[in-house]
């Protein structure tokens, strides 16, 4: 572990993302403190600029605050993408487990049906999911998750396999160790770094995906988020740019963070202690 | 892939790809059915629920008093011969409506990948030639830049400093409203238009394309044929060409497959943003509307192209790589 | 004037590495119609020598000191473009890895007729390219030539390479483990070839190796490295026979010894019993046919308790997989595997649970045969654990065979990327062991070992067997080493068993025509390795 941070911190970048992700973290946590009362409200005169009358990032039309938006934004972008994330992870990893380590028929099937959903527009879909099924948090998360899973079944499939085939589970195997035994204890500790950069990386895209979704207008209407609040800004983009431009760069920052941090965890795990020959 | 075995592989793929779009079509025949409330008033959407007419003329077409599996037949049946259903709101055909839409979407979403393809492997082969240079550091700020800004809001973005800002380039639509340019001024005109959504879709693939052409060219430099290149005397630039960039290409072209798809889901975004009249624009309009059939067909449709393109990419890919198996 | 003179060459290594340069103060020569095989052990500095001839170091090891000349021109004090123009044209290579060692994209011709291009001898290539693949014995030199890569074998391959590095008629071939990744019988084919073309055209070849054999085989002069620097050099009978320095003389003496006479343990009561085992392997997809490769056809063998039997062949001749049917890594589909009385085939995951004790395996692979995340002692105890030995005995036990394959306790706690090769090999008997079996086999258990490390883990093999009275199945690609070890010999080709008896027999009298070619085969079987002085 303590290798695993002295490997983590050389990542300068990682490190700033690990700061800020901490930060979005607290402002989310802390928003009903911050900014009391419902985002919705309306707490000044429209259309003011940021820094006038104490709104540091201005007021939308109907004179909502911007900055207490993007506060109590922050809760729902974070809820959706971890949520989702779970969500799509445990799909993902269980299909892929299961067609990496049985093999043959199933392996076939399961990665046919993969394919399938790599294939189709997976955005499009997210939209008629969202649509159909009304939108509400639950089916948003529900969408991301259905949209996001086939990655993570290719890459935990693509490690099973081939760990499956490596001489210290076939060793596993020869001692007549079960097979639930040989998966927790044998494949999937080794198939792990790649499961968790892909993880910190997943919850920054459907960070994004829930944004594009809210964007148009598919976010659950009793929630504040980011994406709404630059889809209501869109048309009067001449009239108020900060309403477009803050929430935007609270979702740079925050998806921006959670990849650096990806990208650091992947230099910390990858020194391929679980690839021998190193 | 040897040329003669290529009408084999060609046919194969094609059943693959049929398959496909059937399952599609009986993936959104379930999405029908699953939603919340009666299938027709779903194929009616919001505006045509209220028309008892029409929804007694849906009932009929679809046969929603029979077995599910005769409507799902009947429904097959409809989507093969592309009548997709029709939109109440618009009073026209959804198949009508999207081959109208369909030209401007290709355009956006052709330049877009063009740029992106021709771009980004550019750039990716210059990082990959001088590791540290000034396109290598371009292009991880590229790269960390764009796989961390929502697309649509880089559409605004251009827009506020392009068109509000600057006033450089006109910020919707895909031509000059009541202008009547014809021939090149209206080809320029179009490509004005054209510039800001197709640099908002592009870009974040270029960087991608970078970073994937950058990764595996260095990959390919470290092979064992490029050293025997060396070793018989191959000039650099000559093992560039010849050897490395041929190999690097193989997974682009497979990433370029593979997000096809994304690429497209993009679309709807950028056109929204732009108020460009494909079918991205299109989708969202029917989304306001809650026109599901037009949003089903939308899907439909873009599904269809993104396994022609897949298509392509996989004849593609086979004709540079001998050894891909038929199958 | 010598064809190719080192004098001096350091190359230095990347600081934080195990020693501060890759080779130092290196003096050799070479003249016009020589072979010169430069032998080693991984790590010893060989494949840098070669390579620094060839101005192909990485950027990472850059020449420090010393003098490179071919046929007297400096090469040190070459422009790069220079340097281009002598490669390939007055010095060539061949590398170990002909699978890899050829653009997959190009048409094999086009890769020979490059070479010919890029020194403005491309007029006529297309002609020049057919004479060039016949003058290797390739068959049907025009379909070659129009072929790509991954439609030629190995040893074809490698004969492309040949071919390649011939094209301008260099003065100098550098060949570097040419024959590594070939099966013996390939190996022998382009030893010959070598020879053959070096004789007749005067060609000077400076022959990187690790194998001793080889070194029989072709060398007119050796040079033995290790660590870098050259310990001896001489002519090749002279330092085979005679050795001087005493890294030589232990290499020489872990070279396995071929068949000694050896008597045939007294008859045993039977252990294992193998009838009419068939093992196929399909591949295809749902979209298109599917093709049948037979890996194992009807093998029939036994083994008495506290025999050793060797089952040897190359590669895609089937004993892996008949190893792994045994211990039903591989499920076959017909046959009878009769263990003690029992058949093993028709038995689920759990009715094998009771027989794993006493069936066990060790691998090729030291570097994939280990967990890498679990601490050699819970790997070594996991086994007995799993059937119900008490998790404290278990470790007990496991501390005990670390000092019986001499091993320091110590290792209990420690990870497997802490060992080295030979070391972990050791661990993967132990763990084989701790499970107290009848039966052990093994695949390949020394072949990703260097020579010296391969002695002694033969040796430790021998040893416990005779301690333990294991009877074992041996696995191997190499004649010499089942020789070593195993009281019968089992022949396998196209997964068939062509041939089989006690190994003395086998390898005075082959039978059949399959093990005299590979008999004929072995590098360097005229030569018997010295007994250690």
């Amino acid at each position: 572990m303590a290798d695993f941070w002295r490997r983590y911190r050389r990542n300068k970048g990682a490190v700033v993302g690990l700061v800020v992700l901490i930060l979005v973290v607290i402002m989310a946590a802390t928003a009903p403190w911050l900014f009391p009362g419902s985002p919705w409200d309306m707490a000044s005169a429209p259309f003011m600029p940021p820094g006038e009358m104490g709104m540091w990032l201005g007021t939308d039309s109907l004179g909502r605050d911007v900055a207490a938006g993007i506060a109590h934004g922050a809760r729902i972008s974070l809820l959706v993408g971890a949520v989702s994330t779970v969500a799509a992870l445990s799909v993902g990893v269980t299909l892929g487990a299961i067609a990496g380590y049985l093999g043959g028929f199933v392996d076939d099937v399961v990665m046919r049906f993969t394919e399938f959903f790599q294939t189709i527009p997976s955005f499009v879909l997210a939209i008629l999911l969202v649509a159909i099924f009304t939108p509400t948090i639950g089916s948003v998360v529900a969408a991301i998750a259905i949209v996001s899973w086939p990655p993570v079944a290719r890459v935990v499939r693509a490690e099973f396999l081939s760990l499956r085939s490596r001489e210290f589970v076939q060793a596993a195997e020869v001692l007549g160790k079960s097979r639930i035994a040989i998966v927790l204890g044998d494949i999937l500790p080794n198939a792990l770094s790649p499961i968790i950069v892909l993880a910190s990386l997943m919850v920054a895209s459907a960070i994004l995906l829930e944004s594009a979704l809210s964007f148009l207008g598919l976010g659950d209407p009793n929630l504040m988020t980011w994406g709404f609040l630059i889809g209501s800004g869109r048309s009067v983009i001449r009239l108020a740019w900060w309403m477009s431009v803050f929430p935007g760069l609270a979702i740079f920052v925050t998806v921006l963070s959670l990849n650096l941090v990806g990208e650091g965890l992947s230099d910390a795990l990858n020194p391929r202690l679980a690839r021998g020959r190193a | 892939m040897e040329a003669g075995k290529l009408p084999g592989f060609l046919a194969r793929r094609l059943l693959k790809a049929v398959a496909v779009v059937l399952a599609i079509v009986i993936c959104n025949f379930f999405l029908v059915h699953a939603a919340p409330g009666d299938p027709a008033s779903v194929m009616a959407g919001q505006s045509g629920a209220a028309d008892a007419v029409f929804m007694e003329q849906l009932r009929r077409q679809f046969g929603l008093d029979q077995p599910l599996h005769v409507q799902l037949w009947i429904y097959l049946k409809s989507v093969l011969t592309l009548d997709l259903g029709f939109s109440h709101r618009q009073q026209m055909g959804v198949a009508a409506l999207i081959m109208e839409r369909l030209p401007a979407t290709l355009l956006l979403t052709g330049a877009a990948f063009a740029f992106a393809v021709v771009g980004g492997v550019t750039l990716g082969a210059l990082a990959a030639q001088r590791v540290g240079s000034w396109a290598d550091s371009f292009i991880t700020i590229l790269a960390l830049t764009f796989y961390a800004t929502p697309l649509f809001w880089v559409g605004l973005m251009l827009v506020l400093v392009f068109s509000v800002w600057l006033e450089w380039l006109p910020s919707f639509g895909m031509s000059s409203v009541g202008a009547g340019y014809e021939g090149w001024a209206h080809v320029w005109d179009v490509a004005q238009h054209l510039l800001l959504p197709a640099l908002t879709l592009g870009l974040f693939y270029l960087a991608v394309y970078a970073r994937l052409t950058r990764a595996t060219m260095l990959e390919v430099q470290d092979q064992d044929f490029v050293k025997t290149a060396r070793a018989k005397g191959v000039p650099e630039g000559r093992i560039t060409r010849a050897h490395v960039l041929r190999n690097a290409m193989l997974p682009v072209i497979t990433f370029a497959g593979i997000q096809a798809g994304q690429l497209v889901g993009g679309s709807i975004l950028v056109e929204t943003v732009f108020a460009w009249p494909g079918i991205g624009r299109l989708a969202f309009e029917a989304l306001l509307a809650r026109d599901y059939a037009v949003l089903l067909g939308v899907f439909f449709c873009t599904s269809v192209i993104v396994v022609l393109f897949n298509l392509a990419t996989d004849l593609l890919y086979a004709i540079i790589d001998p050894r891909v198996e038929v199958g | 004037m010598s064809l190719l003179r080192v004098e001096n060459l350091t190359v230095a290594l990347p600081p934080g590495a195990d020693r501060a340069h890759a080779v130092e103060g290196i003096s050799l020569t070479l003249e016009a119609g020589e072979i010169l095989c430069v032998v080693g052990e991984s790590g010893s500095g060989k494949s840098i020598t070669a390579n620094a001839v060839m101005g192909l170091l990485p950027k990472g090891l850059p020449v420090k000191s010393g003098a490179l000349e071919l046929l007297g021109q400096d090469l040190r004090g070459l422009a790069s473009e220079e340097l281009r123009k002598l490669r390939g044209d007055r010095m060539a290579m061949i590398f170990q890895e002909p699978m890899t060692a050829l653009n997959p994209l190009m048409r094999v011709g086009d890769q020979i007729a490059e070479a010919l291009q890029v020194h403005g001898a491309g007029g006529n290539a297309a002609a020049r390219v057919q004479e060039l693949l016949a003058a290797v014995n390739l068959p049907d030199p025009a379909a070659i030539a129009k072929s790509h890569p991954f439609r030629l074998s190995g040893g074809q391959r490698q004969r492309v390479m040949i071919a390649m590095a011939l094209a301008l008629e260099p003065a100098l071939l550098i060949a570097d483990e040419p024959t590594t990744a070939l099966d013996v019988t390939t190996q022998m084919q382009i030893l010959r070839l070598i020879r053959e073309i070096q004789s007749r055209r005067g060609t000077g070849v400076l022959f990187i190796t690790h194998d001793f054999g080889v070194v029989a085989e072709i060398a007119d002069r050796v040079a033995v490295m290790q660590h870098g620097r050259i310990v001896e050099q001489g002519n090749a009978a002279q330092v085979l026979n005679a050795p001087e320095h005493p890294y030589t003389k232990a290499l020489i003496a872990a070279v396995p010894k071929g068949a000694a006479e050896r008597d045939l343990p007294p008859p045993a009561p039977e252990l294992l019993r193998v009838l009419g085992l068939r093992k196929t392997y399909s591949r295809g997809g749902w979209f298109s046919g599917r093709v049948s490769v037979p890996a194992i056809q009807d093998a029939d063998f036994s083994l008495a308790r506290g025999e050793t039997l060797g089952v040897v062949g190359e590669s895609g001749s089937g004993k892996s997989t008949l190893a792994r049917c045994i211990v039903k890594l591989v499920v076959p589909e017909a046959g009878e595997i009769r263990f003690d009385g029992t058949d093993l085939r028709p038995l689920s995951r759990a009715g094998w649970k009771p027989y794993r004790s006493r069936v066990q395996m060790i691998f090729q692979d030291p570097y994939a045969s280990l967990n890498p995340r679990r601490l050699v002692g819970e790997a070594i105890a996991e086994g007995p654990i799993t059937h119900g030995l008490p998790r404290a005995e278990a470790l007990d036990r496991a501390r005990e065979l670390l000092a019986l394959v001499q091993l320091d306790p110590s290792a209990m706690a420690r990870y497997p990327h802490e060992f080295s090769g030979g070391q972990r090999q050791r661990i993967g008997i132990a763990r084989a062991l701790a499970m107290r079996p009848e039966l052990l086999i093994a695949d390949e258990p020394v072949s990703a070992l260097d020579v010296s490390v391969q002695a002694q883990v033969l040796a430790l093999l021998a040893d416990i067997r005779k301690k333990f009275g294991l009877t074992m199945l041996f696995i191997t690609h190499d004649l010499r080493v089942a020789a070593q070890i195993c009281d019968r010999v089992a022949v396998m080709s196209r997964g068939a068993i062509v041939e089989m008896g006690p190994t003395s027999e086998v390898f005075a009298n082959p039978r059949h025509a399959y093990t005299q070619a590979l008999l004929a085969s072995i590098p360097g079987r005229g030569w018997t390795a010295p007994a250690a002085a």
